[in-house]
């Protein structure tokens, strides 16, 4: 068995912003990867996927993007090189192709097997991301059995779906992007929205996550926010990589010819029964959306509106009257049931009571217990901490508290 | 400063505290959140009936209530009954405009928002050729309900708004209305 101080699970933006923290500080450490750098990038994402985040906004500690388009938006080769290279300059030492099987607690440390050999670590960071398994409602298992589902995770292109009818289920960033990119191939296409949040791609001349960098908003933390479990459930904003195209909401989509309508609710002899609170939930998502930009414009009042635009407010989302409660599964006009209801992580390999009644990892700021660390979760100690953008500095705050507990352990 | 200027605190008789310790009790166990309601309902002639309600099952036990009440329905007379009391599909209205107004109330309470007036009109449309089983196109219940809320509070268009959007989303009857339900009957 090997030894090691640090070990850091995942070569994605977590566990390469881990490293480098941690060479920073001279703190010696192994990640290991179970496929290769940037993995989920590599094989997890759809063709057309570009980041929702600006160029100019991916900064990782001692990497930031240095191209001549800032304002545009990472395709998932550039992705996939942006991360290589950051590996390449920060001598990350990954070992790659080392799939980790199990994670037991043992002695001041952690015992670590792999199907590469087995490792002892005194801390361990979990940095394997957030979005590993396709979150799916129970009640796929009513969909009739000729009825071809797919996952968000593993949708490439619309040549992968049979001729017909596609129903999408849910209306966040994937949804919506989906929808539009299933429609535009020429197939009919239902959308069915839940909750969801309408984003306008620019605001008063800036992008919207100039916006949201600026005014603070990405690096809000927990104690700053009424209800941090809710905080970190809150659906991806309606937004896709691209300036061609303001919204991608469902007024966008609704004029390409998809149909919305509300959340699935139930799948009833082959019949699937949709929510009749769609127009809730588009006043919700309405009133959300405001709010933000009222945000945006209180701190723009106050730091004066030099080079903005004036203040603008859209339309109401215009909601179908009568939005379809029914759609017959069974005859024939849905081929095709694409799942993009959120993902979850996977920790199945993670055999230690850390776990809330609901299965989800509990942690403080990304503490999860003495020497084990969690990096990339939703809302972790930023809103931000997801993100490329915001995983550095949950990464920098990891390191240090590494270097405070190896310090009292020493004294 | 004039003490008529002073903040009084905000009161719509919601005890907002209770609620909240409530779910942290709920949060530690949460098989005590599970509760079972139910009516008994005797018919008495025609379509008159008559609802008691007392007990319920909540906090992991059964529970009474100092008073039973009653809820009777009837049919109007255009329907050859005797209109000694409201429809069952107006029960159900009431029963929406209640829950959401309730709703509106707590929520208001949360947000610090004082209400003054409230008043919820609600509309169903059912067109009766489904229960006379006239056509199997045309369902029994309500094609399409209407809310229409009348807000008096210290609070923006915008918050009431955002007050409203939040009682629907947190309420039981809509939910009941909006999603389909399992309902399983039985003769004993």
């Amino acid at each position: 068995m090997k030894h090691i101080a640090t070990l850091i699970i995942g070569a994605g933006q977590a566990g390469l912003a881990m490293s480098r923290s941690l060479s920073d500080r001279n703190l010696p450490h192994v990640v290991l990867e179970r496929g290769e750098i940037a993995n989920s990038w590599r094989h997890e994402r759809w063709d057309s996927l570009r980041l929702l985040t600006p160029n100019w906004q991916s900064r990782l500690p001692g990497h930031a993007y240095r191209g001549d388009d800032p304002d545009g938006f990472m395709s998932m080769p550039q992705v996939i090189d942006f991360l290589t290279g950051y590996a390449a300059a920060s001598k990350a030492p990954v070992e790659e192709r080392t799939r980790v099987l199990s994670v037991t607690a043992q002695g001041n440390g952690y015992d670590v097997v792999t199907d590469r050999g087995d490792w002892h670590c005194d801390a361990l960071v979990l940095a394997s991301g957030a979005c590993n398994i396709a979150a799916i409602p129970a009640l796929a298992a009513d969909v009739p059995q000729q009825i071809a589902q797919i996952t968000a995770l593993d949708y490439r292109n619309p040549g992968q779906l049979a001729p017909g009818g596609v129903l999408v289920v849910g209306a966040s960033a994937s949804g919506v992007q989906l929808a539009a990119e299933i429609r535009a191939a020429g197939h009919e296409v239902f959308l069915s929205a839940g909750e969801h949040i309408r984003m306008p791609r620019h605001y008063r001349g800036r992008d919207i996550q100039w916006w949201m960098d600026r005014a603070g908003i990405h690096t809000q933390r927990p104690d700053e926010i009424d209800d941090i479990e809710r905080a970190r459930r809150v659906p991806s904003l309606q937004l896709v990589g691209s300036h061609a195209q303001r919204f991608c909401d469902l007024n966008s989509l609704a004029e390409q010819g998809v149909e919305i309508t509300g959340r699935l609710s139930a799948i009833r002899d082959g019949t699937a029964l949709f929510s009749g609170a769609l127009a809730n939930h588009c006043a919700l998502s309405d009133l959300k959306m405001n709010r933000l930009l009222e945000t945006l414009d209180a701190w723009a009042g106050e730091r004066g509106t030099g080079g903005l635009g004036p203040v603008e407010r859209f339309a109401a989302t215009a909601c179908p009257a009568a939005p379809r409660l029914m759609l017959d599964l069974a005859r024939g006009q849905v081929r095709t049931i694409l799942w993009a209801t959120g993902f979850r992580p996977d920790y199945r390999w993670l055999h230690m009571p850390v776990f809330d009644r609901k299965g989800r990892l509990c942690h403080d700021q990304g503490i999860v217990a003495p020497g084990l660390y969690v990096l990339g979760l939703p809302f972790q100690r930023r809103r931000n901490s997801a993100l490329i953008d915001g995983v550095g500095a949950d990464a920098a705050a990891l390191a240090d508290h590494i270097v405070r507990t190896r310090d009292r352990s020493a004294a | 400063m004039q003490t008529s200027t002073m903040t009084k605190p905000i009161s719509n008789g919601v005890n907002t505290e209770a609620l909240i310790g409530a779910r942290g009790a709920f949060e530690q166990m949460p098989e005590a959140a599970a509760f079972t309601f139910g009516s008994t309902c005797d018919w008495k002639e025609g379509t008159y009936s008559t609802n008691t309600i007392n007990g319920y099952f909540g906090l992991g036990q059964d529970q009474e209530r100092k008073e039973t009440f009653r809820i009777d329905s009837d049919h109007p007379e255009v329907f050859a009954a005797a209109d000694r009391a409201p429809t069952p599909p107006e029960i159900v209205l009431a029963a929406l405009a209640s829950c959401l107004t309730g709703g509106v109330a707590a929520v208001a309470q949360h947000r610090g928002i004082q209400l003054h007036r409230m008043r919820a009109m609600v509309e169903g449309d059912i067109d009766v050729r489904g229960i006379l089983g006239m056509d199997p196109e045309v369902r029994n219940g309500f094609s399409a309900i209407r809310v229409r809320f009348e807000i008096d509070a210290d609070a923006t268009a915008e918050e009431i708004r955002a007050l409203v959007a939040q009682s629907q989303k947190r309420s039981a009857v809509f939910d009941i209305l909006t999603n389909p339900t399992a309902v399983n009957v039985t003769v004993a």
